[in-house]
């Protein structure tokens, strides 16, 4: 029975590794979750198994399972096929922060009932501790950065200041005071096992909190890793190898795509972390001005300008997504190919929220998948492109990450947009991108801005194709 | 423990080791889906909330943490594999639809 238990482990493990491998591959991936599913379901199957005979497991204990796997399993469901694609980062925040949560009920629990789930040694107070403190701030700082995301929290003023630096500072102690406290006690003060609750949810939420909305998927992307750290902690409490070698796998499945999301944006983490919102200390400062040379033009030229062009290439960015407008440019991009035009989309490793994002938002609106080019791959193709249509992005086509040494951007790799024939650049207004800094690209003579809402412009474009009769045979 | 406590340790090291291994060479395409899918695997704390539940042995205190635990995980790991499947089930569908041209 025993030799079964660790076949079943060992499978488990195996499809885990293979899942999140072939997760790699857009044609195996979808396959890939399925596999990662089954075997979450199996080392479920497995651990069930190993308690049968045992007494504790009970009709009772039956009635506890039951209860909470569909209430959590019927929430998840709805949750999962109810938010919109556009809402995916926060998504993704809301469900990593339940699992920290999970890691944190069960330290809390074998804390509370020495004994029962751990053996008491030091290893196990230590896994304890870890367990309480990286669940805790998990996720609190989950929460804080859904809230944000969803625009139901601001960052009050007091938190831009350094201040909040000493504030976490005091806090992060407070949790070291009351972990040493809780191990030097063998595990048995309650009162250091509430502080150390207490202390490392509101670092949670004193360190995510400052953050701006740019950098917030960096933050998600880290937290993700911190809960696979949690559940690895987990693992060490309650003595399952499985947990620890998932919740590893995890861990450093999300400290990778952190850094590679830092590497886009040209930030490094420290700065993500400790800097606070980049606007609030660069928008003032350097890169900053007015803007002196701006061309705006209507709707109507701009369809003019596309029904003569024939090779189109559209920079699709956060605004385009805040406006829900994928929809409708595949629309406006479905008649300029009827009309026999090239058309490829520009993918920036950050557009949208998340490296990523921006892809699953133009499947959605049927995009092929063909079409969508990475930066390296585009790049050469501007000098020879008509018309570049750039839909609610900013901070990625600003030349200055190439031209400027003293520009905050520089380094920062971006799309050579400005290499194109014409440039038409959908915006609101003229206000600053995320970075706050100024766009140069808006000032050249072959930029031309189009104001307006991403997606009534690209109505209103639609329109104007139309009566051009673009597409039509 | 001791033994055991030195095996753990190497079960963590291999771990991450396979975890840095296996996700490096993800396309940034993929990202968003990969982080909801390994963010979905984080919820194998499952398996402690069904520990916790099952050595509970009756004490309802430890019943009601070790359930409201498996509830939080649960969310965690469906929600998170539906909705990943919900993003690649678009990327699948277009590369299909392709072949089949």
């Amino acid at each position: 029975m025993e030799f079964l238990n660790y076949a079943i482990d060992l499978v488990a493990v195996l499809m885990l590794a293979l899942g999140i491998k072939r997760l790699s591959k857009v044609r195996s991936a979808r396959a890939a979750n399925q596999l990662a599913a089954v075997a979450m379901a199996l080392a479920v199957v497995g651990l069930l198994i190993s308690y049968v005979g045992v007494p504790s497991f009970d009709g009772e204990a039956w009635l506890w399972i039951i209860l909470g796997s569909v209430v959590g399993g019927v929430l998840g469901a709805i949750t999962a096929q109810r938010v919109p694609m556009t809402s995916m980062p926060e998504t993704v925040a809301l469900f990593n922060g339940c699992g920290g949560m999970s890691s944190l009920l069960v330290a809390l629990a074998a804390a509370l009932f020495p004994g029962t789930l751990d053996d008491g040694t030091l290893v196990a107070v230590v896994s304890i501790v870890i367990s309480v403190f990286v669940g805790s701030i998990t996720f609190t700082g989950s929460i804080v950065a859904m809230a944000k995301l969803q625009g139901w929290l601001a960052t009050p003023d007091w938190m831009q200041s350094k201040l909040r630096h000493l504030v976490n500072i005091a806090l992060a102690v407070v949790c070291l005071v009351a972990a040493i406290k809780l191990i030097a006690s063998n595990g048995e003060s309650q009162g250091a096992l509430w502080l150390l609750v207490v202390a490392s949810g509101l670092l949670g939420i004193g360190v995510t909190l400052p953050i701006g909305g740019a950098d917030m998927p960096v933050v998600i992307s880290l937290l993700n890793s911190y809960s696979g750290v949690a559940a690895a902690a987990a693992g060490f409490v309650v003595g399952s190898q499985l947990l620890i070698v998932a919740g590893a796998m995890v861990g450093a499945a999300g400290l990778i795509l952190t850094q590679v999301m830092c590497d886009g944006m040209n930030r490094s983490l420290v700065s993500v972390l400790f800097g606070g919102a980049l606007g609030a200390s660069a928008g003032s400062g350097g890169g900053g001005g007015e803007y002196t040379n701006i061309t705006s033009c209507s709707v109507e030229e701009c369809a003019l300008t596309l029904e003569a062009a024939e090779r189109v290439v559209i920079v699709p960015g956060y605004g385009l997504a805040v406006a829900q407008a994928q929809h409708t440019l595949r629309e406006v991009t479905r008649s300029l190919e009827a009309a026999g035009i090239q058309v490829d989309y520009a993918i920036h490793p950050v557009a949208g929220r998340m490296p990523g994002h921006m892809n699953v938002l133009l499947a959605e609106a049927d995009v092929p998948y063909e079409q969508l080019k990475e930066m390296d791959v585009i790049n050469p193709d501007f000098p020879a492109t008509d018309v570049v249509l750039v839909l609610g992005a900013n901070d990625v086509v600003n030349p200055q990450a190439k031209s400027d040494p003293n520009s905050p951007l520089y380094g920062m790799p971006v799309l050579d947009v400005q290499q194109a024939r014409t440039v038409f650049v959908v915006k609101r207004g003229m206000s600053a991108g995320y970075s706050g800094i100024k766009n140069d690209l808006f000032e050249l003579a072959n930029t031309s801005m189009v104001f307006g809402d991403a997606k009534k412009v690209l109505g209103d474009l639609l329109g104007e194709l139309k009566e051009l009769g673009v597409g039509k045979k | 423990m001791d033994s055991n406590f030195v095996e753990f340790l190497w079960v963590l090291l291999l771990g991450s080791l396979l975890g840095l291994e296996l996700i490096g060479k993800v396309p940034p395409t993929l990202h968003t889906p990969l982080m909801s899918g390994a963010n979905a695997i984080s919820g194998i704390t499952v398996l402690a909330a069904l520990t916790a539940i099952i050595k509970a042995d009756g004490s309802i205190p430890l019943l009601v943490l070790g359930s409201v635990s498996l509830g939080f995980a649960l969310f965690n790991v469906i929600g998170g594999f539906l909705v990943t499947d919900r993003m690649l089930a678009m990327f699948s569908r277009k590369s299909a639809r392709q072949e089949n041209r």
